[in-house]
């Protein structure tokens, strides 16, 4: 809830900086994926005290409204939780854009149930059954006898795109799922509602609720890390053309050991450890 | 310049003014038939409307709106249940019955409801409203139509209220002189002498109350639970139009099928609230009280 709370706070502050400062010299603006928000803040306050002369604004939305905004060049950086698509490269090479992708952490998407859930594991085709519509019932799987509350993010969410990429594989997801407009809303939807599964990305898991195990997996950075967790994801950063000036450099700060010891705080698997185990294999 | 000029240039001035909202309201109205009707040329109108199916991003893509225009009415409807009987009997004790003081604090009161941001009501819906519904009524969601309807229903009583109010307000004196002189109690002369007077003006009051219900986006996007699928009971989810464009138009591409399907939600959402309107204007001639009651 205060991330959700901090979201609505800071496109405000955007919407307010927008106006004077995109187009002055050390001005940053950043907008997209509300699952990459928590990185982006947490590196952008840390950069911004190093580096008191940039002015930064940052703004959620989703990682289509963030690439549609690198495209219109309303902003420097687009956050996404996908990797751009080929119909938005097309437009922006329309608008003369080239979009230069980052990688700057990896998730993992977790499905969460209430704490009191006797469900602990479910299969890929489980979830996919219950996001269909076919499981409606959580005895089906394992549980008690009540209904199953199908929560899903909207569709302009990277996390949903993820989801129908890793689970869904284009089936539909059923007309009575909730559809809801971000990772704090499902947050507070989940902790408040025993009938009820959805997903979030890694860095939203909390206390209030209840992560599965997938395929009798139980998702970790680690397990992320080495791809045995089956939903783990890059997080994107992008740019028109190869940064330059202080959007270089702060994009160089976020890809530094300093920048990443942040994405682990933020509860994402940080890049240099997926290069360790890259190097260890 | 001299007087004459002055007055001349300072007329066609305020002309100028009084143009440009209608000017701007045209070129919106303009600007949403021209990008929402070109998908009619790959849609049939009746797939649309009556359409049971809302999935704009798969392919191929299905854009029946049907659920949505069910999730929208059903909600209006609600809430109009609602907010009426404590809009117009709120305006009847302001206007008729409360003492100066109390009627002073009231008016001031849901003046203020007025000015509470959609945003923070629909913050209230969500982690307060929504663990109560469910809670108590052991339901499997408290993000529902009758969430989304309680919260829409307090949003529309400011307007039903002071607009109804205004009218029992321009009920001139003789009327209830004339009703007690012939020996009507207080009730009688509320009852059958000033609601009946400001019967065009309490139906207007109402119209646009549910137009406000109707359009309102922020409170249904967080409370109604977003499903986009025909509800079998009041306490299902639902996707209302408004907050299917505000969730959508952020991923969609420009000018692609699901951008202008949009669109057209938004085409007939604004057919829906300038249907309210001229009924309301409509209702305001038909019960217009002629002579020293006319508003």
């Amino acid at each position: 809830m205060i991330n959700y709370l901090k979201s609505g706070l800071l496109s405000l502050a955007a919407a307010a900086l927008l106006s004077g400062a995109v187009w002055a010299a050390d001005a940053i603006v950043i907008k997209g994926s509300t699952t990459v928000l928590p990185v982006a803040q947490g590196t952008l306050e840390a950069f911004m005290k190093a580096n008191p002369g940039v002015q930064m604004s940052l703004s959620g939305g989703g990682s289509g409204e963030g690439i549609k905004a690198l495209i219109d060049k309303t902003t420097n950086i687009a956050t996404s939780s996908r990797a751009i698509k080929d119909k938005e490269v097309e437009l922006a090479r329309a608008k003369g854009v080239k979009p230069v992708a980052h990688v700057v952490a990896f998730d993992a998407i977790i499905p969460v149930v209430h704490p009191k859930n006797k469900v602990n594991n479910l299969t890929v085709d489980q979830l996919s059954q219950i996001y269909q519509g076919n499981i409606t019932n959580w005895k089906e799987v394992g549980g008690a006898d009540l209904k199953i509350v199908v929560i899903s993010r909207d569709s302009s969410s990277g996390t949903f795109e993820s989801w129908d990429h890793f689970v869904m594989r284009k089936a539909k997801v059923t007309p009575r799922a909730q559809m809801l407009a971000s990772n704090g809303a499902l947050v507070t939807a989940i902790s408040k509602n025993r009938y009820a599964i959805a997903y979030l990305g890694i860095g939203y898991v909390n206390k209030t609720v209840k992560a599965l195990q997938v395929n009798g997996i139980t998702a970790s950075i680690q397990a992320a890390m080495s791809k045995e967790y089956p939903f783990s994801r890059e997080l994107y950063m992008y740019t028109d053309g190869e940064p330059q000036g202080a959007t270089a450099k702060y994009l160089a700060f976020v890809k530094s050991a300093e920048g990443q010891k942040i994405v682990a705080r933020e509860g994402f698997v940080p890049l240099a450890e997926v290069k360790k185990t890259v190097k260890k294999k | 310049m001299n007087r004459k000029t002055k007055e001349i240039f300072i007329k066609y001035l305020f002309l100028l003014f009084a143009l440009v909202s209608i000017i701007v309201l045209g070129l919106i109205v303009f600007s949403l038939f021209r990008e929402g009707l070109p998908l009619f040329s790959t849609v049939a109108v009746h797939d649309f409307l009556f359409g049971l199916e809302w999935y704009p991003t798969y392919d191929p893509p299905s854009f029946g709106i049907f659920p949505l225009i069910v999730g929208s009415l059903i909600v209006t409807a609600i809430a109009t249940l609602i907010s009426v009987p404590l809009g117009v009997l709120a305006a009847v004790y302001i206007s008729e019955i409360a003492p100066q003081r109390v009627k002073e604090i009231l008016k001031s009161a849901i003046e203020l409801l007025a000015g509470l941001p959609s945003v923070v009501l629909g913050f209230f819906g969500m982690v307060i409203i929504a663990p109560w519904l469910q809670e108590t009524f052991d339901l499997p969601t408290g993000l529902n139509i009758i969430n989304a309807s309680i919260i829409l229903a307090v949003m529309a009583i400011p307007t039903i209220s002071s607009i109804s109010e205004d009218a029992l307000y321009a009920v001139p004196r003789e009327f209830k002189e004339a009703s007690y002189a012939l020996g009507a109690t207080k009730f009688e002369t509320i009852a059958k002498v000033i609601v009946p007077a400001a019967l065009s003006g309490i139906s207007t009051a109402i119209m646009l109350g549910m137009a406000r219900a109707i359009g309102e986006t922020m409170v249904v996007l967080m409370v109604a639970g977003g499903a986009a699928a025909i509800p079998e009971s009041l306490f299902d989810s639902v996707r209302p139009m408004p907050a299917s464009i505000a969730a959508e138009m952020g991923e969609t591409p420009f000018r692609s099928a699901h951008y202008q399907a949009l669109f057209a939600t938004g085409i007939v959402l604004f057919l829906l609230t300038l249907a309210f309107n001229l009924i309301a204007d409509y209702v305001s001639h038909r019960f217009r009280q002629t002579g020293s009651a006319t508003l």
